[in-house]
């Protein structure tokens, strides 16, 4: 129902029950925030976003109070505007004054705050804060002493990925937001899916960058260096370089990053087809034989983790095979570098993904041969972007170019697996020709696209029928997994994507991360599904040519040791 | 081997006693984190991993959030508390009859600041608010010993004789 209420001397018809600030972004009024989220309980805690309503003495939290019939709202009167003003400089009043040295000078909310109200002075001095920068994670960086406490990160980890690993701890000017017992964070229950980081407004959540050590590798004449970059990337990275969101910039990364002096560039996407073929053969096993079912996909980082810290009686049910990143880093370590003659330790492997999770996943012990790690490095997106931007590379003028053989052919299904769902339908394009022994006749499967958190699917094959479900956003998925303990549903295949939406929202994607966007990335990788010809993972040609050369077919014992990997439980306070 | 069997009953015995703690308390949900806490800092002398673990498990709580609650409040501890605990009063009176040298003293003697304590577990430090002794002002406490009238030129006396005691 529609309601009347007159804000800054104008009537505007709002929707009864919207919060003010709803009402006033519907109708195109812009209010600061700092601590609201979209789709999150709103806390009211940074005041950012206080509004003048006639009739209260005090300010209003515009996000945290519903609008009503008779209310006068003013959005940017004097006292408005200077007690906004004052709510800034009280932040900056004990945040360090480094900008100029800070990983998102220039992308900081707090800044652009700073700035948007006129902030030119220090007119309060606080007290600098001592705390320690946590730089335990190999994923994420923590430096307590830039957080301004407004508690994104803490719900985000809550809220959508329900670890709870994170809280407001102490009080008064020691108030901080930390693990259980104030655990550095690689000890703690983080699973590292980094939506803390791309939830957090200033510097105080970034990513652990290897800058310096991929700078030396690149430099070194004798060492050969490979990129791979996950299906997600190439749709995610437009924002940074002015394309439209969702632009699919596939060849133009290739020319970037052998401008950048990579010696190959190979697609993770290949290696995704072989990951489905190896995940379809061992779910068929399983589905024949009825046992340890639901297969669940252990291709998401986070969920591994997730798996290993919170529910390890789970991990027989996790696809034992390695994710498509770790299949390809294998393959480039053994059959690629067979083929070229370089031994494998002078080969340095680097990742660019949209997982942040990937950082910690490429030290597993179970990733390295001799010492010599599958995959040496990571890079986010976001870190890919700043790559470009420091090699000078104006990536708006460059060329299309192919990525590298021997990993170049890729199907539409490889490339699925960005998306929530993907895999899924992937799987069962894959699964169904294997027991049917032809192809599916209709390869889309309109319920596992579109954008709720739980899509359902059964598939009839002459074998049985399977159902499936992919669910994304972890705290959805825990829930799912409680109703299939407790025998309320049912699934012969579970996937689990930890970010909402997939990787497209992955924790390393740029920042902000604006809906819009992802959505369109979305649409990108289904067109790309639609358009392609080649759209099962199993009629590959190089995942045929691996498996004729190198491994013999899946479930064979050289597969087995190549592409199959193991997980453990691991005792951390949760 | 005889030591780490016996470590394995003290272990085991602690844990039985965690559960028999929770059990008393009827509401098994956030209501009773407080109470609940409160009897386990009584029972251990501090909260220790082991215990947020537990009554996170029990209430169903993270353990982030049990030691968020926890660490607001500074009647509770998360290092083994001393043989001898001093509390060191800080309130209006002793502040003002410069209780704070009487910290810089013990800190100095001990080597451990606020809330921490010694690597022999001797001694734990804590500085509180009113201990309800102003006319003695400053005063402090060894466990349920009170030291009225305190110099910081007494302290290391004082910490002689308990250790003379001790031994």
């Amino acid at each position: 129902m529609m309601i009347k209420i007159e804000v800054n001397n104008r009537t505007f018809s709002v929707n009864r029950g919207d919060t003010i600030l709803a009402a006033l972004r519907n109708n195109g009024i812009q209010v600061p925030t700092l601590c609201s989220m979209s789709d999150l309980s709103p806390t009211g805690a940074c005041r950012m976003c206080v509004v003048e309503v006639e009739g209260f003495e005090s300010l209003v939290p515009a996000c945290s109070f519903r609008v009503e019939e008779w209310m006068k709202i003013k959005t940017h009167s004097a006292r408005v505007l200077q007690a906004r003003k004052t709510n800034v400089e009280l932040l900056l009043s004990s945040h360090p004054d480094d900008c100029l040295y800070c990983e998102r000078n220039g992308n900081c909310e707090l800044q652009k705050l700073a700035e948007d109200l006129h902030v030119r002075n220090r007119n309060i001095q606080g007290h600098k804060s001592s705390f320690k920068i946590d730089t335990s994670s190999p994923a994420i960086i923590r430096d307590p002493g830039k957080c301004i406490l407004c508690g994104r990160c803490v719900r985000v980890c809550e809220e959508i990925a329900g670890v709870s690993t994170i809280d407001f701890e102490r009080r008064g000017d020691r108030l901080m937001i930390a693990t259980a017992m104030a655990e550095p964070l690689h000890f703690s229950s983080c699973i590292e899916c980094g939506m803390c980081v791309v939830s957090c407004p200033t510097g105080a959540l970034t990513d652990h960058a290897q800058f310096q050590e991929l700078a030396d590798s690149l430099d070194q004449v004798e060492t050969t260096v490979t990129a791979q970059y996950t299906p997600e990337v190439p749709v995610s990275l437009a924002e940074e370089f002015g394309f439209k969101p969702g632009t699919d910039l596939k060849g133009i990364i290739n020319n970037a990053l052998r401008r950048i002096g990579f010696d190959y560039v190979f697609e993770t996407a290949c290696c995704g087809d072989m990951y489905i073929v190896e995940q379809a053969s061992e779910f068929i096993s399983r589905f024949m034989k009825k046992e340890n079912l639901p297969l669940i996909s252990s291709r998401c980082t986070a969920w591994v983790n997730y798996v290993e810290t919170f529910q390890p009686a789970l991990i027989s049910h996790l696809t034992p095979v390695r994710s498509p990143h770790q299949l390809t880093g294998k393959l480039i370590n053994t059959w690629f570098a067979q083929m070229k003659k370089i031994p494998a330790n002078r080969i340095h492997n680097v990742l660019i993904t949209n997982c942040i999770a990937s950082k910690g996943e490429v030290n597993r012990r179970e990733y390295a041969m001799n010492n010599s790690p599958d995959i040496d490095f990571v890079l986010t997106t976001r870190e890919l972007a700043r790559l470009i931007k420091l090699n000078g590379i104006d990536i708006q003028s460059l060329e299309a170019e192919p990525s590298d053989g021997p990993f170049h052919a890729v199907s539409s299904a490889g490339k699925l697996l960005a998306i929530a769902g993907g895999e899924t339908e992937a799987t069962l394009r894959t699964v169904y020709h294997e027991i049917a022994k032809k192809e599916m006749q209709e390869s889309r499967q309109a319920k596992l696209r579109g954008n709720k958190s739980v899509r359902e699917e059964m598939i009839s094959t002459p074998k049985g029928d399977i159902s499936v479900v992919a669910v994304s956003g972890l705290k959805n998925a825990i829930k799912l997994l409680e109703e299939v303990k407790d025998g309320k549903r049912t699934y012969d295949f579970i996937e689990v994507m930890v970010c909402p939406d997939g990787c497209v929202n992955g924790g390393g994607q740029s920042i902000p991360a604006r809906e819009q966007s992802i959505k369109a990335r979305v649409k990108t990788i289904n067109e790309l599904d639609k358009n392609e010809a080649i759209k099962a993972a199993h009629k590959n040609t190089a995942v045929a040519k691996i498996y004729q050369e190198f491994a013999r077919g899946p479930r064979t014992d050289e597969s087995k040791e190549l592409f199959l990997t193991r997980f453990e439980a691991r005792k951390v306070l949760r | 081997m005889h030591e780490g069997s016996n470590g394995f009953q003290k272990r085991d015995m602690e844990e039985n006693r965690t559960e028999q703690i929770m059990r008393q308390f009827q509401h098994v949900n956030r209501d009773s984190l407080i109470p609940i806490l409160q009897a386990m800092q009584d029972e251990f002398g501090y909260i220790s991993d082991e215990v947020v673990e537990k009554i996170g498990e029990h209430l169903k709580l993270p353990a982030s959030k049990v030691y968020g609650l926890a660490s607001f409040y500074s009647q509770f501890t998360f290092t083994p508390r001393g043989k001898y605990h001093i509390r060191v009063c800080d309130g209006s009176a002793c502040h003002i009859d410069r209780s704070a040298s009487i910290v810089k003293e013990l800190t100095k003697q001990l080597g451990i600041g606020d809330g921490e304590t010694t690597r022999d577990g001797m001694f734990s430090l804590e500085v509180v608010a009113c201990i309800g002794a102003c006319g003695q002002s400053p005063v402090i406490a060894v466990n349920s010993d009170y030291y009225p009238k305190m110099k910081s030129g007494k302290i290391r006396e004082l910490l002689e004789e308990i250790r003379e005691k001790h031994r």
